[in-house]
């Protein structure tokens, strides 16, 4: 195997450890996804460090020649359609369907895979706030406030069941990906990466709970406590 | 409680939404939430809610491990939105509300359960990911030469 190939080698590994690992994969299945595709490709020496937030990767040995890189990733949303695709493309190359150009293209046209459109995102939004609302206890009503409120954007949404339409609408910040995530790192072993996810979960649902009290604190002084 | 179990399956499936789950799996997402829900408004009838959140996690872990083998797909898909319903959102508000309404002694309680249901998920996951993936294969392989 000549030294450029190797170097396309790395670089794909590197890019689909990337994806995988900026749009919410778990540390472990962006280390062997990694070292699954260096090693079908042929690169014995290589070596994959994975953080939370960045990729190190290093090869070489006495025969193979030397290539060492590091990847800052900054922490962006989940698109679990992306993983999906990286994961199927990790086996097909496994089966040896690609050759590393080949690959390199799927790579591409996966990072470029469209978002879901910003209507579609907030109708989700608001339909998971109203079913929310109503599965903690407030009725249908208060949920089509909410998901007025929500899609809309509106205040006016003023019901008896005030309480719950505001943990429904809640309910799309809560940081769920970091703190399921978070669990399965430490479980398997990825104490820095694990912990990092952990306090951001942590932050987050303390923000939450700060936002939602200064709402409400705010609303009592105006309204004299007459709405809750 | 017909309506709840729906009300969970379309929660479920509006935040697999937001989190961009290939379209294909939404089925099985929201099965899985409907599921999870199912089990924790049951087990509730027997157990508090810690316990409860516990045994449910299992379950929709369990499922979402099943579920991955079978599509051949990561288990993340159907594991991070399946469990939307059981963690506490409503609990970190409650607390929020009790703290601000000045009524101290509520606020800790209903954030020392919030704090227990989250450490409830958190055991139901390790334990559930500590089993071997083995164990599911095998247990596929036998119900497909069925």
């Amino acid at each position: 195997m000549n030294n450029t190939s190797d170097k396309e080698v790395m670089e794909l590994a590197l890019q689909a450890g990337h994806i995988l690992l900026e749009n919410g994969a778990e540390i472990f299945r962006v280390e062997e996804t990694m070292e699954r595709i260096c090693k079908h490709y042929g690169v014995q020496s290589s070596n994959e460090f994975v953080l939370s937030n960045g990729i190190f990767v290093t090869a070489g040995n006495e025969k193979e020649k030397f290539y060492a890189k590091v990847q800052h990733i900054p922490v962006s949303g989940t698109h679990l359609d992306r993983v999906t695709a990286v994961n199927q493309l990790s086996r097909e190359i496994e089966e040896g369907k690609y050759t590393v150009s080949q690959a390199m293209e799927e790579i591409k046209r996966i990072k470029n895979m469209p978002d879901k459109r910003k209507i579609v995102q907030i109708l989700a939004s608001g339909a998971g706030s109203a079913a929310f609302c109503y599965l903690f206890g407030g009725n249908i009503g208060g949920g089509l406030i909410v998901t007025v409120l929500c899609s809309v954007m509106d205040l006016l949404g003023i019901g008896e069941h005030l309480n719950y339409m505001i943990i429904g609408s809640i309910m799309p910040l809560i940081p769920g990906v970091a703190f399921t995530n978070a669990i399965r790192d430490v479980a398997d072993g990825d104490y820095i990466s694990g912990a990092v996810r952990m306090l951001d979960a942590l932050l987050v649902f303390m923000c939450i709970a700060i936002g939602v009290g200064m709402g409400i604190s705010i609303m009592n002084r105006l309204t004299g406590g007459i709405l809750l | 409680m017909i309506y709840q179990l729906i009300a969970a399956m379309i929660g479920t499936v509006a935040f697999s939404v937001l989190f961009g789950v290939p379209r294909k799996y939404y089925l099985y997402c929201g099965l899985i939430g409907g599921a999870g829900w199912a089990i924790y408004s049951g087990a509730l009838c027997a157990f508090g809610p810690a316990e409860s959140s516990l045994i449910a996690t299992m379950v929709v872990i369990l499922l979402s491990r099943f579920a991955a083998i079978w599509k051949s797909c990561p288990v993340t898909v159907f594991l991070i939105s399946g469990i939307f319903p059981l963690v506490p959102g409503a609990g970190v508000y409650w607390t929020a509300y009790y703290i601000v309404k000045d009524q101290l002694r509520l606020a800790a309680q209903t954030g020392y359960q919030a704090a227990k249901c989250a450490v409830a998920i958190v055991l139901g996951i390790v334990f559930v990911f500590e089993l071997p993936q083995n164990l599911f294969l095998s247990i596929l392989m036998k119900k497909k030469k069925i």
